[in-house]
């Protein structure tokens, strides 16, 4: 996207803000005016001072009177502008945070998969953040600065053209200097922050992987490999701060110089009577203030280039595509039999690699189908497609005789329940964790789920009982702990069908068996689809789906599937082979 | 915290020159009020031209010089600061890596991260900061006092009263503002974290339809933190007119004062102008100074706690290299273990002995102890009470590094590092050929998949091996440490993504493996039914010690794990 067309947006967003956008301009307007004013009252003042005996008191009083007058407009004025670029940029920033956040919540399944969750966080967080940073800079330095190089050059001119043309003519020099430094400096400041990354890199991975250096020895390989990215980051480090710190006292040079050429220019005026000496102190003090706000602007602009640059990616987020909507005349049917059908399913995350291709499928309302299969043969695959977090690409999916694409999300997604092996649980109390999926029921009602789920001894172990907050998904809780709120999650909705993901791998064997329990407790009379990892479950199977590579090698029942000898066989027996 | 700076002295040329230069400039800036008012009262008062120019070209050479001594400054100041910050986060790693794992698991890996990288940030930019700021904005401030005062005593004792006033604005605002900033702070990582909670459990949120929910949740906070923003900005935007605003007054006093004392006669025009001109020059130094010591008090804080890390002794280390004789591989005598600040022992009374070349496993629930067992065989943690001996030698009297070498763990997670397949193997047994590690390969069942990968050997590993799956990562971090041809081969359940069917050849192909001790750790009997002797652990205790067809029969623990994941086989 290019910058133009970004900073179109980002205008976009800032239109309903567009009164207190005027105020802004207005008070900007105001400020720098009076700004200008008093070093005008000054001067008068001093051209009153003459010397011994000289002095017009009569005309110094009101003079000094509204020269405190007019500082207290400043003032005044000045922060009401601050607040009016406050409040622009606040309410700016929240609504671009609350449309993103809106816009998260329709992203494809697909679009979040792909990416870490943590660098879409950092483009809702962190990029607007900078955006909001650039954008109150952008109104308060950007505005007032360019006002008053226009205001300052008018009324220097009012006063001496000759001397005016003086500090015009230094301006470029400034310009060319700010412009040369941060040319160079930018180049330097990308290697090291190209470095300083490659060094948080290494200090990530070995501090996280410690044991194993230490298991390994490996610490004086590690600690070598560590001293040669620290020693180039020295080096471009050094190189960096030091052409940054150049600008200031360069820049501050070229002011010394303005300085100096105004006093020249002014003093010399003078004393052939072109001006007073009042007249060269507003100069002087002119000279001071025309240059600061170049310097102001080339940091501001790098400054709101990267702001851009922020936006930019907050837009790249907002312009995903939402996934497909729910037809206008989807149906959602308020509950279901169970009825599911998979005909010639064909599905592919990515268009080389053919995951699954021609699955079809029957399960009667209350049986229970198994999928089991080696690691990564694509047994999740199958609930992305039952839960429509992914459209399949060819064939269909029924429940109870309608295509789930002609359902509402909504209702197609309440009538499963759905158990996975990664237990996540929201920053909430133990009560809306389990009554997630129905925020309306009864204490009661969670409670008696909760037993169900054999969850509820354990809960009412809790400091605060179900009112105990979980902290972080429930650290607190073990991983056994947390399967069993997840489960009575599901309990406390009682939906007709069942996706459930067996793996227990880190779980003792008494909460195990409770899990199990519950577990079967939940599938009586439900259709239900499980990544089968016991044996106990997958003997019980009405219905055995094997997995190899994304496919489906084979499909039966238990002793069908035995006799046939085949992949199934043989990941059977070598659960007894030596 | 003197220990940190000790680092400093390497550059002391450095931080004498660059404060030194500093001055200089500073110096050379206060003389410009002077000029000045030398060219107002002497060269326009007399008409004199040659003196304005000669006075003009003065303010040049003063800007020259002042830039020469400034640069310098800034040279000398980023020099000792970076090679500073440079060797202390050396000297940190060396550190964190010399940190036992009992002083490892307190601290912390977030808080070792942090230390590392954004603390001694702020460290360099507090030192370079220091050494170029902390001695010229004071400086300018009195310098400009004082200059008044050399004008006029009288005039000057308001530049006394305008610096205290604006001092207590410039930090009572900065005193009010940084902790309501840090609310600031706080709210927006409340946003962050509801936003990464919504992302994480998208799949939950979706299938319970809850969308609408976490909106109105993120909504709240949003407000939240804008109308926060908002209070604080209203009270700290007042900093920049209040400043203004006094300044001015001042101004006014100044020139009243200053009428008076020229109609009197005692000042001129060009030294009422030069007071103007050292007014003006104390605001922009006063909120630098602000700044300046907000920075600086914040790297102390950095400082501070990259010193406390520095502080930290690291672990004793043995002095034996080579075992004694020929005896069992491993022998645990009583041995208790208490982690540090736990709340209790996380084994207790644990005897056993390991032959040589025999295969030994441990079995027993989450938190029974299973990996605290392993973790003291390679002298990882210490026991609190009893002995672990590993080829006859205490853990405690071997040298660690030479301990290890005999040892290959497979730890519980999989942790892999970036680079190649082949470097990560290499971790093992740094030089081996490409026929060691295709065997290692072929133990870890893992030749396939890695020969499958383009690259073969030399195929990306993202960091952490981001781009293998679970099982990937297991097997190759057993090749990892089958690569070594270690004495002592350890699985910490590091088995657990692999199916059923591979999981099986594993066995097989450890068992082959000559002459090496093999440890087991699993969850399920099918993994260690097979083994020599089977330990069981329950709750930090020995429930039993022996053969899978001993333990079903004596040992009540093994035996309801055992039906718990067979009981339907026992039944049929």
């Amino acid at each position: 996207m290019k910058n133009g067309e970004t900073l179109r947006r980002v205008l976009g967003f800032l239109r309903p803000r567009w009164p207190l956008l005027a105020a802004s301009l207005l008070l900007a307007v105001a400020t720098v005016a009076l700004t200008l004013y008093l070093p005008i009252l000054t001067g008068a003042a001093v051209d009153l001072l003459l010397g011994p005996g000289e002095v017009d008191f009569a005309a110094l009083w009101p003079l000094l009177t509204q020269i405190a007058a007019a500082a207290a407009c400043t003032g005044l004025s000045q922060w009401l502008m601050n607040l009016c670029n406050n409040r622009i940029t606040y309410a700016t920033v929240r609504d671009i945070r609350a449309a993103a956040f809106r816009h998260l919540q329709v992203l494809p399944m697909a679009y979040l998969d792909g990416r870490s969750s943590g660098e879409t966080v950092s483009r809702l967080i962190a990029d607007v953040e900078q955006l909001s940073d650039g954008l109150l800079l952008g109104f308060t330095q950007l505005f007032t600065g360019v006002i008053t190089i226009v205001g300052t050059i008018g009324f220097m001119l009012s006063v001496s053209v000759p001397i005016t043309l003086v500090v015009v003519l230094v301006t470029p020099v400034s310009l060319l200097v700010a412009s040369f430094i941060a040319k160079r400096t930018y180049e330097m400041f990308r290697l090291q922050s190209e470095t300083r990354g490659e060094q948080t890199a290494l200090i990530d991975e070995m501090v996280g992987g410690q044991k194993v250096v230490r298991a390994f020895g490996r610490e004086r390989a590690v600690q070598d490999r560590f001293d040669e990215i620290n020693g180039r980051l020295t080096r471009f480090s050094l190189r960096a701060i030091f052409f940054s710190s150049i600008t200031n006292p360069a820049t501050r040079f070229v002011n010394a110089l303005v300085y100096a050429g105004v006093g020249l220019a002014g003093s010399l005026s003078a004393v052939a009577d072109g001006i007073t000496v009042g007249e060269l102190t507003i100069f002087l003090s002119y000279a001071n203030q025309y240059t600061k706000p170049f310097n102001e602007i080339s940091g501001v602009v790098t400054e709101l280039q990267n702001a851009l640059a922020c936006a930019a990616r907050v837009f790249e987020l907002l312009d995903v595509p939402a996934e497909t909507p729910d037809a206008p005349d989807a149906a959602s049917p308020e509950t279901f039999q169970g009825r599911v059908e998979l005909r010639d399913v064909d599905f592919s995350y990515t268009p080389e690699q053919r995951l699954i291709e021609g699955l079809s499928l029957q399960a009667a309302p209350g049986q229970r189908i198994a999928i089991v299969g080696p690691t990564g043969c694509g047994k999740t695959t199958l609930i992305n497609l039952l839960m429509r977090f992914y459209d399949v690409c060819g064939g269909g999916i029924t429940v109870d005789g309608a295509d789930i694409r002609t359902l509402t999300r909504r209702s197609l997604r309440s009538g499963f329940g759905m158990v996975l092996q990664d237990t996540w649980l929201e920053t909430a109390t133990i009560r809306d964790n389990i009554a997630m999926g129905r925020p309306d029921a009864t204490d009661e009602e969670v409670e008696a789920a909760a037993r169900l789920a054999h969850a509820h001894s354990f809960i009412t172990r809790l400091p605060q009982g179900y009112g105990t907050v979980l902290q972080g998904g429930g650290e607190s809780l073990s991983q056994g702990q947390r399967q069993l709120l997840c489960i009575a999650r599901v309990m406390l909705c009682r939906p007709p069908m069942l996706i459930l993901d067996e793996a227990t791998s880190s779980i003792d064997t008494r909460t195990e068996l409770k899990i199990q329990s519950a577990l079967l407790r939940l599938m009586e009379g439900r259709t239900s689809f499980i990544v089968a990892h016991r044996l106990s479950t997958i003997r019980e199977a009405d219905c055995i789906l094997v997995m190899r590579d994304g496919k489906l090698v084979e499909q039966g029942r238990h002793a069908e599937l035995l006799e046939k000898n085949g992949f199934y066989a043989q990941l059977y027996n070598s659960q007894f082979a030596p | 915290m003197r220990k940190l700076f000790r680092g400093l002295r390497a550059y002391r040329k450095e931080c004498i020159l660059g404060p030194l230069f500093k001055l200089l400039e500073a110096a050379f800036e206060l003389l410009v009020p002077l000029v000045v008012a030398a060219m107002i009262d002497d060269g326009i008062a007399h008409g004199d031209r040659g003196l304005l120019v000669r006075l003009g070209l003065l303010l040049v050479g003063l800007a020259l010089v002042g830039l020469a001594s400034s640069i310098t400054a800034q040279y000398f100041a980023a020099k000792a600061a970076v090679h500073f910050a440079g060797g202390l986060r050396s000297q940190v790693f060396a550190r964190i890596q010399q940190l036992s794992y009992t002083q490892l698991d307190a601290i912390g890996g977030p808080t070792l991260i942090t230390r590392m990288t954004s603390d001694i940030n702020q460290v360099q930019t507090g030192v370079n900061l220091a050494l170029r700021l902390l001695l010229r904005s004071p400086f300018i401030v009195f310098g400009a006092m004082v200059m008044a005062f050399t004008i006029d005593l009288q005039a000057a004792s308001i530049f006394a009263v305008a610096i205290a006033v604006l001092c207590a604005v410039v930090f009572g605002l900065m005193l009010w503002g940084i902790p309501r900033y840090r609310t600031v702070q706080q709210n927006l990582d409340g946003l962050l974290s509801i936003t990464r909670e919504n992302l994480e459990g998208v799949r939950v949120l979706r299938a319970f339809n809850k969308q609408a929910g976490e909106v109105a949740r993120f909504d709240g906070q949003n407000d939240r933190l804008t109308k926060f923003g908002l209070f604080v900005g209203r009270v700290t935007s007042l900093m920049n007119p209040v400043t203004y605003v006094l300044i001015n007054l001042a101004l006014v006093v100044l020139l009243r004062t200053g009428a008076v004392r020229v109609d009197a006669g005692s000042l001129t025009q060009g030294q009422v102008v030069a007071l103007v001109n050292y007014m003006s020059q104390i605001l922009v130094e006063l909120i630098k100074m602000a700044n300046l010591i907000i920075t600086i008090t914040r790297a102390w804080a950095c400082g501070n706690r990259v010193a406390q890390l520095l502080e930290v002794a690291p672990a004793p280390d043995g002095t034996e290299t080579a075992p004694a004789g020929s005896d069992p591989a491993v022998v645990f005598d009583h041995v208790s273990l208490t982690y540090e600040g736990a709340g209790g022992p996380s084994l207790t009374d644990i005897s056993f002995s390991i032959p040589r070349g025999s295969v030994f496993g441990i079995i027993g629930g989450t938190g029974a102890g299973k990996s605290s067992v392993v973790q003291l065989i390679p002298g990882f943690y210490r026991p609190t009470e009893g002995a672990v001996l590993v080829d006859g030698l205490e853990t405690t009297a071997w040298q660690g590094a030479a301990l290890r070498a005999r040892v290959g763990l497979v730890p519980q997670r999989a942790q892999l590092f970036r680079g190649t397949i082949r470097s990560n193997l290499l971790w093992g047994s740094p030089g081996a050929g490409d026929a060691a590690l295709l065997r290692a390969l072929d133990v870890a069942q893992a030749r396939d998949f890695v020969e499958a990968r383009e690259g073969g050997l030399d195929a990306p590993v993202e960091q952490g091996g981001r781009n293998l799956s679970g099982g990937q990562r297991q097997r190759l971090t057993i090749a990892r440490a089958v690569a070594r041809q270690p004495e002592l081969l350890i699985l910490d359940d590091a088995a657990s993504a692999l199916d059923f069917a591979t999981e099986a050849r594993l066995r097989r192909a450890l068992r082959e493996l000559e002459g090496t001790t093999v440890i087991l750790v699993s969850q399920r009997t099918a993994s260690i039914r097979h083994a020599d002797q089977i330990l069981v652990l329950d709750d930090g205790r020995a429930a039993g010690l022996g053969t899978h067809e001993q333990l079903l029969e004596s040992c009540p623990v093994y035996r309801e794990i055992h039906e718990s994941q067979y009981r339907k086989e026992a039944g049929a």
